[in-house]
């Protein structure tokens, strides 16, 4: 009933990806180790920094909090996959823009907790992107120019959709 | 850090769930959010040999409002819980304090049955439940339980739930037309721990109140309730009761803030939560 390794099936990036996993690994570890996806980090290690953030069954999670042996029948996103899809690509570029990344370990966690904020729609305060990055540490930007990007972004697309 | 090696097993459903807690020989944790578990098997603060994984538990997740009580299920989401309008409407309490607990992504997956079965002292959900006189249901080895929010909370990390024991969901009463409820915390960064902090519910009675039940929260091994300063409170005097804290709260400094810091604050978040109990309320 129980057991030290798992077989799991899940989806990744949209390919369905089958294997044997030990019970404590964590979701992160899996798609960096078993699966060479390393565009999420690995930071703290116990949910403090955000620098493992992937979707799973549509929401943001902490990869460092999750077992791969948990995933089993989820749908899993990862920077690589939300990246390929384009729909975040207006993000990365303001990114870029606006120098909201430097040396770039928290950038994947952050495109996506933001994409997760954007995708409600309207024009977030500067107040409740702040509160809603909370959970994301970048040690070298001071985050004013995340917020920076994140905002424009929010107001270049509700005026696209007007 | 990586976790020791355990060995994981899914419940399909409570009584299950019980019967695999018993194995392991009673070295066995359930995991629901794994937002506290897994970052301390991470750290390896401890090392169970066997989780039993809870979510895969049909029935133990959703929020029903029935007989004058509002019910959450033990793996209701702290996200679900945000949104919920049966929650907005009739546990505002709760609703108040939602936001403050961790950040988007750990509300996406945390449970509000583990935040109680945690019991952090530094937790929201735990005071808030103590301040509206809430009850938890248990299921256990030997049938169901239900425990008064006054007699959950034991110690430090500790609560009326046993080893092989599965929350399966808490119960507040529902606000009525004189219901008044008041939240406050401080912490350092939004979604932090707080230092402090403070969930209150009382009765409006004439110009003033009854019923006062005020927990703080990050100044004990456990949420506090400040009864000398409830019934100071009761009594109208703000002054009095904010002196009442002394006799009711006895903090001890942790990496966050001293006790001198922490009376301080207790003091400060009293002030302005009777300000919220003396507003009319929907
Ligand atoms: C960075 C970060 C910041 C956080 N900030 C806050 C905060 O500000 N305020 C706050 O309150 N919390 C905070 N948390 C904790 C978060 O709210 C947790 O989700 C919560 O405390 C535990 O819920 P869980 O569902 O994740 O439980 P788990 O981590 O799965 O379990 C926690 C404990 O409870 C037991 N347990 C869980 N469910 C049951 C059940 N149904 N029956 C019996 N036992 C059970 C487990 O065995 C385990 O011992 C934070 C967490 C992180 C990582
Ligand atoms: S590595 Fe997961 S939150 Fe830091
Ligand atoms: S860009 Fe270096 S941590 Fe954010």
């Amino acid at each position: 009933m129980s057991d030290m390794r798992c077989d799991i099936e899940l989806t990744v990036n949209g390919e369905t990806v089958m294997e044997t996993v030990e019970a404590r690994t964590t979701l992160v570890d899996f798609l960096r180790e078993t699966l060479a996806l390393t565009g999420s980090h690995v930071g703290c290690e116990h949910g403090v920094c955000g620098a493992c953030t992937v979707r799973v069954d549509g929401a943001i999670v902490r990869g460092c909090l999750m077992l791969a042996a948990q995933c089993n029948g989820a749908k899993v996103e990862t920077i690589e996959g939300v990246s390929d899809s384009g729909q975040i690509a207006d993000l990365q570029s303001a990114f870029e823009r606006r120098n909201a990344l430097q040396c770039g370990f928290c950038t994947p966690g952050m495109l996506l907790t933001a994409q997760e904020l954007l995708s409600n729609g309207g024009v977030p305060s500067r107040e409740t992107i702040r509160e809603h990055i909370s959970g994301n540490y970048c040690r070298c930007t001071g985050y004013q120019a995340i917020v920076d990007a994140i905002e424009a972004v929010a107001q270049a697309r509700a005026g696209g959709r007007k | 850090m990586k976790p020791a090696p355990f060995a994981y097993a899914k419940a399909k459903s409570v009584e299950h769930a019980i019967e695999l807690l018993g194995q392991a020989g009673g070295d066995a944790r359930p995991l629901a959010g794994g937002q506290s578990l897994i970052a301390t098997l991470n750290m390896r603060l401890s090392a169970p040999k066997l989780l039993v994984d809870l979510n895969g538990i049909g029935g133990l997740s959703g929020i029903a409002v029935r007989n004058g009580r509002v019910e959450i299920g033990a793996l209701t989401r702290h996200v679900d819980a945000e949104r919920s309008a049966d929650i907005g409407k009739h546990a505002p309490l709760i609703a108040l304090a939602m936001p403050h607990i961790g950040h988007a992504a750990i509300r996406n997956r945390g449970t509000i049955g583990g935040s109680i079965a945690f019991a952090d002292p530094a937790a929201e959900l735990p005071a808030c439940l103590l301040a509206l006189g809430g009850e938890i249901e248990i299921a256990g080895a030997n049938g169901r339980r239900t425990v008064k929010a006054d007699d959950f909370f034991k110690g430090l990390f500790e609560t009326a739930l046993s080893p092989q024991d599965v929350l399966t969901a808490i119960r507040v009463p529902a606000v009525t037309k004189d219901t008044r409820v008041g939240f406050a915390e401080f912490a350092r960064r939004h979604g932090d721990y707080a230092m402090a902090g403070l969930a209150a519910s009382a009765k409006a009675n004439g110009a003033g109140l009854a019923g006062v039940r005020l927990a703080y929260f990050g100044v004990g091994d456990t949420p506090v309730r400040a009864k000398k300063a409830e019934a100071a409170l009761a009594g109208g005097k703000v002054d009095d009761a904010i002196a009442a804290l002394a006799a009711d709260l006895n903090p001890s400094g942790d990496v966050q803030a001293t006790a001198a810091t922490k009376k301080h604050l207790a003091g400060v978040l009293l002030r302005r939560v009777t300000k919220q109990l003396m507003e009319a309320q929907p």
